[in-house]
Formats: C-alpha cells, sequence, structure tokens
C-alpha cells in the first residue's frame, strides 16, 4: 500500500496546515492513547506524571512531532529518513509495534476533532497510509 | 462481558445522544473510502469508483442508517451487548460472510467520524468509554463465527 504522488500531496499540503499546532496535536495525541490503551503505559512507568496532558506528556507528543515531521519531510524516503529513529525503537526503546497503529489511531482522532472540516475521508486515507508506511519504517530494524 | 460504571453508562448514552442520523454513512463511507478493499461486500451498490460517488451515493447512506439503528441496540443493551448481537453476528457470519476484521474499522471509522462532530466534548476519557463501548460490539459481533 505504498504512497501515491496524490497521496504525498495531500499529506504534505495537510502537514503544512496543522504544522503550527504540532506541540498540541502531540500532547493530545499521547494522552488519547494513554487513557484509551493503558498498556502502552508500560512504556513509561518511569514518568512522575502519567495524565493527560501533564509535563512529561506534552514534553514526549512534542518529541514524536518531531518524528512525523521528520517522515513528512522525508516523504520519498521514509524507510531511508526514519532510519536512525528505527534504529533506536528496535534497540534502545524496544516498543512492541503493534503499538504504533494505537499512537496513530489516536493521532487521526485527534485530527478529526481539531480539523473537523479539513479532515476530509480523501485526508484521511491519504494520512493512514503514510502513517501505515512510518509504522513498517520504524520498525525496520527490529529483527 | 464489560463492567460498566455509572460515568461510563452515562457518557454512552451522552454520547449517543448528541448524534445525528446522518453518522452511519459517513462512518461508512469512511470504510468504503480509506479501506477500499471492504468495497467486496457492496457489490450492489452501484458506483464507488470515487471519494464522491461513495459519498453521494445513497444506498451508502442507507446502508448507514441501518448500521446505526443496529448499534442503538447496544447503546440501550449495555449489559447485555453479547446477547444484543447473537442474532446478526450469525447473519455476518453464515450468510455475509463479513471478514470479522471489518467490525474494527467500521468502529475506528465511527470513532473518528464522531470525533469531527463532537469537538472538546470529545476529550481523552469519553473516547475511552466509547471505545470500550465499541470493542464490546465488535467482540459480540464476532462471537458466533464458526
Amino acid at each position: 500500500m505504498s504512497l501515491t504522488k496524490k497521496d504525498k500531496k495531500v499529506v504534505t499540503a495537510f502537514w503544512a496546515k496543522i504544522a503550527g499546532d504540532a506541540d498540541e496535536i502531540g500532547s493530545d495525541t499521547l494522552s488519547r492513547m494513554l487513557t484509551v490503551y493503558p498498556q502502552t503505559k508500560t512504556y513509561f512507568a518511569h514518568w512522575p506524571d502519567l495524565s493527560p496532558g501533564s509535563a512529561p506528556v506534552r514534553e514526549h507528543g512534542k518529541r514524536v512531532m518531531g518524528g512525523v515531521a521528520l517522515a513528512v519531510a522525508n516523504i520519498d524516503d521514509i524507510f531511508g529518513g526514519l532510519l536512525a529513529l528505527s534504529e533506536r525503537h528496535a534497540s534502545e526503546l524496544r516498543v512492541d509495534p503493534a503499538n504504533f497503529k494505537l499512537l496513530f489511531h489516536n493521532f487521526l482522532v485527534v485530527l478529526a476533532n481539531k480539523y473537523p472540516n479539513d479532515f476530509t475521508p480523501d485526508v484521511h486515507v491519504a494520512v493512514d497510509k503514510f502513517l501505515a508506511q512510518v509504522a513498517l519504517a520504524l520498525s525496520e530494524k527490529y529483527r | 462481558m464489560a463492567d460498566w460504571t455509572d460515568a461510563q453508562r452515562k457518557t454512552v448514552a451522552s454520547v449517543w445522544g448528541q448524534l445525528d442520523a446522518e453518522i452511519g454513512a459517513h462512518a461508512l463511507a469512511r470504510v468504503l473510502i480509506v479501506y477500499p478493499w471492504t468495497q467486496r461486500y457492496f457489490g450492489s451498490f452501484g458506483d464507488l469508483s470515487t471519494a464522491a460517488a461513495i459519498l453521494g451515493n445513497g444506498k451508502v447512506a442507507a446502508h448507514g442508517k441501518v448500521v446505526l439503528q443496529a448499534l442503538e441496540k447496544g447503546v440501550k443493551n449495555v449489559d447485555a451487548i453479547k446477547s444484543t448481537y447473537t442474532d446478526l453476528s450469525r447473519l455476518h457470519c453464515l450468510t455475509l460472510k463479513v471478514d470479522p476484521d471489518n467490525f474494527r474499522l467500521l468502529a475506528d471509522c465511527l470513532t473518528i467520524v464522531i470525533a469531527t462532530k463532537l469537538g472538546a466534548a470529545f476529550n481523552p476519557q469519553v473516547q475511552a468509554t466509547w471505545q470500550k463501548f465499541l470493542s464490546a460490539c465488535v467482540i459480540a459481533l464476532g462471537s458466533q463465527y464458526v
């Protein structure tokens, strides 16, 4: 399910629209993931506060959005662009790759929630395909 | 099956109460657009060739209503979701022969459409409760598969 030229255009244009809100989006995405899928909290047991919108959640949300921005910037070669991030997730973080789709589901919910008129079905499918590629790229170095 | 606190029951009822009749149509349209292989089940629906065609398709809209009406049964019976959907589960397995993974896809699209409609009211806690309800429905719909 690789990205067509149209998918890349749609994703890049939509990202340009929302990038200014990246911090808020990241915080909201992570807050929702931790609330809706409490098993994901096991990866953050070292944080003092896992509640929605807490300082660690906001800071980490920023970092995650930085990864998404990197993927958008490297949309013609997502695997290449995310190589270092994949190494990190594989050897250091060792996040079960099943969790990527949990995170990305919440990312889509936030986009739908914050941009109801812009997050049309056409944008939805392009972003969903893009995120699927990001998830694959992140798990590339796992084994 | 699932245990419900009073707060969760109120939340499910509240979310349901804020939905308009078109939610089902919008959710089904998104399933067909975002996961186009699901179109395999709707060969008799006519033109599904583009997002615009799907969004304007009267049969998709009508079927979306049917789906929503079925979901209402679960909303009104959160303590007996499994038995509420026993017959529908058998229908989807034996007659319609629908891959039960599709229930999960529909649930995800429903959540996303609801997120577009409810704004700030669809906060993380509300989303968690709503998804808990949908998960129970998805499991119930798959429960009679053999």
